[in-house]
């Protein structure tokens, strides 16, 4: 799995690219936790950008629930956007698609949770 | 080998109520409005083709298992309330001679004991019961539950002849013809999973399990228990987000990690199992099809077949 980090506004964009099971979830934990905890002191979001992961196992949303619960502690916000459709569907079907907000595309993601001021 | 399904509901009994009966009557009526259904056979034939919970219920006993292979012991899983209609099917089949009935019990918890009180070879002289376990306190909890003042009748009443026999996880036993493996689980109180083979044939009990899922040694255990059986009964109970967040150490798991553990360890068939009380049949049959969809997107090479179980269900392996 790679992992690529980028700015826009007052959102930091991490976009996991590849498979995140297992063997990977701990790389996204140990990257994605500091970071919404970071987001959630300087007052920004954390959206993911899930549009290069084309697969999701338990481990991983395990991962995205661990996120969820720190942006909650932090006073920060998370999103998800770009999910492929098999990825859409697993999300549907563990119910996370309640657990965080998921959006279309990336963009949308950046005016629903760190709208420029 | 075979398996029936006597009790699939998690956590208490769940009977089906008058008002859920009637929903299905009349919307199995309106399907049929139009059709010529002048007979038994028309209209049994026509209500197959309708959703499972349009015209049957899930069911509503908690978890009683029963394995059946020829030339082996009667065994049994679990002494939920599903063990009355156990009971009464097995004395029927014995027609009058004395059975020996060996049970194994993932846990002590109320709804997988709360059956045996309604097992009735167990107050018939003759009858031989093995209850068998990993927890200390195995025979205390049979006995207890029908102290006063929770049952009238004490357990030193009980006629047929009652042994219990402690297991050690993780040991290959040979009882009742099947070679039997006990797999320690995550649960309030801790469960035990069982894995019985017999002539090549492999089936797994895995209820009352959590899955914590951070753990990779955890889930290669699991994977190696479950490594290429020909049937996976799985507790099911909660959405994998229930699972590892309001509900998390609640003892339980979810559909989503039983098509993991299936796939990873190339097993055949998965029966999910101990289904949430709160769902109706709607909502069982729905997580049902999802997970079909679910292992139907994921799977790579390995298909494995996926059923919810229910009251009444057989499966030959």
């Amino acid at each position: 799995m790679e992992l690529s980090e980028r700015r826009a506004g007052r959102a930091v964009v991490l976009a996991p690219a590849g498979r995140i099971d297992m063997g990977t979830a701990d790389q996204l934990r140990e990257r994605l936790i500091p970071l919404v905890a970071a987001a959630g002191k300087s007052g920004e979001s954390v959206v993911l950008d899930f549009s290069g992961v084309d697969y999701i196992s338990s481990a991983g949303l395990r991962v995205l629930m661990l996120a969820a619960k720190e942006a909650r502690t932090s006073g920060g916000k998370i999103a998800v956007a770009a999910l492929q459709p098999l990825v859409n569907e697993i999300f549907q079907i563990s119910r996370f698609d309640k657990v965080l907000p998921c959006h279309a595309g990336v963009d949308e993601a950046i005016a629903a949770i760190a709208p420029a001021g | 080998m075979r398996v029936r399904f006597w009790g699939t509901r998690g956590s208490i009994p769940a009977a089906l109520t008058a008002h859920s009966v009637r929903e299905k009557l009349v919307s199995a009526i309106v399907a049929a409005s139009g059709r010529e259904l002048d007979t038994p056979e028309k209209a049994a034939a026509f209500a197959d083709t309708l959703p499972f919970a349009a015209t049957r219920t899930f069911g509503g006993n908690s978890s009683c298992i029963e394995v059946i292979s020829e030339g082996a012991g009667r065994v049994l899983l679990d002494m939920g309330s599903g063990a009355r209609p156990a009971a009464g099917n097995a004395l029927r089949e014995l027609k009058g001679k004395p059975g020996e009935f060996h049970v194994f019990m993932s846990h002590l918890h109320w709804d997988h004991i709360m059956g045996f009180p309604f097992f009735t070879p167990a107050y018939i002289p003759g009858h031989t019961i093995r209850i068998y376990g990993c927890h200390a306190e195995l025979e205390h909890a049979f006995r207890r539950q029908q102290a006063p003042p929770s049952f009238p009748v004490d357990f030193s009443m009980m006629g047929a002849k009652i042994e219990f026999q402690q297991l050690e996880p993780g040991r290959i036993y040979d009882i009742a013809g099947y070679q039997v493996t006990a797999k320690a689980q995550a649960h309030g109180g801790d469960s035990y999973g069982y894995r019985l083979e017999r002539e090549g044939k492999a089936m797994i009990y895995s209820t009352d399990s959590e899955h914590k899922l951070e753990n990779a040694e955890e889930t290669e255990g699991f994977i190696e228990f479950f490594r290429g059986a020909d049937l996976v009964i799985f507790d099911a109970m909660y959405s994998l987000a229930d699972a590892i967040s309001v509900k998390e150490d609640w003892g339980h798991s979810s559909n989503i990690v039983g098509v993991e553990l299936c796939q990873l360890a190339q097993a055949k068939h998965l029966v999910l199992f101990h289904h949430e009380p709160a769902y109706d049949d709607a909502a069982i049959e729905r997580v049902w099809h999802e997970t079909e969809r679910l292992e139907e997107i994921t799977r790579e090479e390995h298909a494995v077949k996926v059923t919810a179980a229910y009251d009444g269900l057989e499966v030959t392996l």
